[in-house]
């Protein structure tokens, strides 16, 4: 066991770098380079001289990517050209609304999609089983921007019951860290059903098939043939089985929800990782580009990891090679 | 009446592979359903310069914001164009470059990964590693970095997105070809000395292209899901030119999302109902073509 995850992890060093390098081309082959924003064209050639000097672009492209990977493993990731600080001081507020975001959609996903799953699997072909299955498939077809949309209309503009921008009300003082914690929950509730919508569905859908699958299977006609309650048959027999294709899929979408968080908290205004790139985006900020580029990448190699390694702790039967 | 039934059962015996499997499609109601949605759609798009009055991209002040009516049944925008006319040639945009990228996407995967697969060891690995680091890219965040840095043309546009989502096809083609590889079928195609190009193109690739159809249906409905998303962020196809995303962006302005509907919410739906009937075809597909994983 030991002897895989450290296989696993050497093997994520050499795709991690092709990730560095590919990132770092990009920011080179860019139109205008990475100073591509700074450079007025009536610019005097000393001016431009300092400004490369200050950035440190005068040494060659290979000098520079071996002093950014070495400063990136010492935790420095470079100064933010936009907010001229660094760049793990611009990120690091950034991430807890990220994380709260994903990991409530992802708890929404688990606690509504699993279990209609379940009930859509053993009630196959019923009513419950049809409008489900349309919800799921509306859940994986509607844009989420434009669902996003629709539950600002309803639910902040028409009902008011809702905020309709950002993470908490600067008027509001919270009397206690409940009550703040409270108003910061009201904020997320909308971007948090919207982010979730889609994984819910994908849950949902996963959950079915390999219930089915399991269902049919001759262990469960022998439980059912020994008399056991139909409950115990499938929470307890059926369900752990079924569930072992699911915990792959929780290991690549913790990964995609945070990239998918970019829409959400675009429309949303929330201070995260996906509102900040955008902006760091169209201000050509690379420092902060690459830092978020590299630094999701190397979760989702970690979350692949975690994945096979949970997969093969709950199923006996598969062995580390 | 009882001789028909027996004459229909024996057709399907005698139907080809894809004969059959258009076949069991045509059973499924939802699919086919799905089919003809989608067909009145982009025969719409196709027949929208023929079929509509108005220009998508003349502008008429004296009749702006207009809600719906008969001349204009979707309304028209802030600049007095006619928002159904908009609507198809959107359209035409959003689906035109899903197919784009769909087909471009399928070709570089089917031959990385057919070369994967066939030739095996260090050509392989090689292979399987550069499609584990395009797989681990934060996928929206590296499409608007890169359309940041390269600009808003199409072509990069559709570069990135090829770029990003071949490789899943590459790992399926693989993965059949690893298994299709040691079938006694290709140790006949080694005896008779059939040349590798022919074995991989002729033996072998047919025998995946079920599933890179079925992959690429479903791909129409991601790519299309993709390219409204940056388009609406104002990352995709750059604003003269509608799209379905664009239309949607009318409605970040709060009057606009209040209190004129007919803005947002018809390309909302296009983007819906579309996606759906791609992957409803793709579900289907799947079944049809693999009996067996019917559920």
């Amino acid at each position: 066991m030991r002897a895989y995850i450290i296989r696993r992890i050497l093997q994520i060093i050499p795709v991690f770098l092709g990730i560095l390098i590919i990132l770092f081309m990009i920011i080179e082959l860019s139109p205008g380079g990475p100073m591509g924003n700074y450079i007025d064209p009536k610019m005097r050639p000393e001016m431009k001289e300092a400004l490369a000097e200050k950035f440190g672009l005068n040494d060659p492209p290979v000098t520079r990517f071996f002093k950014w990977i070495g400063a990136t493993l010492q935790g420095d990731l470079g100064q933010s050209i936009k907010f001229l600080k660094p760049v793990t001081e611009v990120l690091r507020p950034m991430i807890g609304p990220s994380l709260a975001l994903s990991s409530l959609s992802l708890l929404l996903a688990m606690l509504v999609g699993i279990p209609a799953g379940i009930v859509s699997a053993t009630k196959q072909y019923t009513l419950a089983d049809n409008s489900l299955t349309v919800f799921s498939l509306i859940g994986i077809s509607m844009p989420s921007f434009f669902f996003a949309l629709l539950l600002l209309k309803f639910f902040s503009v028409d009902l008011g019951l809702f905020p309709l921008f950002g993470l908490r009300n600067p008027l509001y003082n919270a009397p206690n860290i409940f009550a703040q914690m409270g108003h910061m929950l009201w904020h997320l509730a909308l971007p948090t059903v919207v982010l979730g919508l889609g994984s819910t569905a994908t849950f949902m859908r996963y959950t079915r098939s390999s219930m089915l699958e399991v269902i049919r299977s001759d262990y469960i006609r022998t439980a059912r043939a020994k008399g056991l309650a139909e409950k115990v048959v499938i929470y307890r027999h059926a369900f752990r089985n079924a569930v072992i294709p699911i915990i792959t899929l929780l290991g690549f979408w913790i990964p995609a929800l945070l990239s998918g968080a970019v829409i959400t908290e675009s429309i949303f205004g929330l201070p995260g990782l996906g509102k900040i790139s955008v902006e760091a985006v169209m201000y050509r900020d690379y420092p902060i580009i690459l830092a978020i580029n590299a630094m999701l990448a190397m979760l989702t190699l970690l979350s692949t990891i975690i994945a096979d390694i949970l997969y093969a702790a709950a199923d006996p039967r598969i062995k580390y090679n | 009446m009882d001789t028909v039934k027996t004459k229909k059962v024996r057709d399907v015996r005698e139907l080809s592979y894809w004969g059959s499997v258009f076949y069991r499609l045509r059973k499924n109601k939802m699919a086919m359903v799905s089919i003809v949605v989608l067909a009145l759609i982009v025969l719409a798009c196709v027949l929208v310069p023929m079929l509509s009055p108005y220009s998508y991209f003349v502008t008429n002040t004296d009749n702006k914001q207009m809600p719906p009516s008969v001349e204009h049944p979707l309304g028209t925008d802030d600049l007095g164009r006619d928002l159904l006319t908009r609507f198809f040639y959107a359209g035409r945009i959003s689906l035109g470059i899903a197919l784009i990228v769909v087909v471009l996407e399928c070709i570089v995967g089917v031959i990385m990964g057919g070369v994967a697969g066939y030739y095996g060891g260090l050509v392989d690995a090689a292979i399987m590693r550069l499609c584990e680091m395009f797989m681990s890219f934060p996928f929206l965040m590296f499409v608007i970095t890169v359309r940041a840095l390269f600009g808003n043309s199409l072509v990069v546009l559709v570069a990135v997105l090829v770029l990003l989502t071949w490789p899943s096809v590459a790992r399926i083609v693989r993965g059949q070809i690893l298994a299709l590889r040691e079938q006694e079928y290709m140790q006949a195609c080694e005896a008779l000395g059939i040349s590798d190009f022919r074995r991989i193109f002729r033996h072998l690739l047919p025998n995946v292209l079920a599933y890179v159809i079925v992959y690429a249906t479903l791909g129409m409905a991601s790519v299309i899901l993709t390219e409204t998303a940056l388009s609406f962020l104002g990352l995709g196809v750059a604003p003269p030119t509608p799209t379905w995303g664009t239309l949607i962006q009318e409605a970040r302005s709060r009057i606009v999302l209040v209190q004129r509907w007919w803005y947002w919410i018809p390309p909302g739906l296009g983007i819906s109902v579309s996606v759906m009937c791609f992957n409803l075809i793709g579900d289907g597909l799947r079944d049809a073509l693999d009996p067996k994983m019917k559920r």
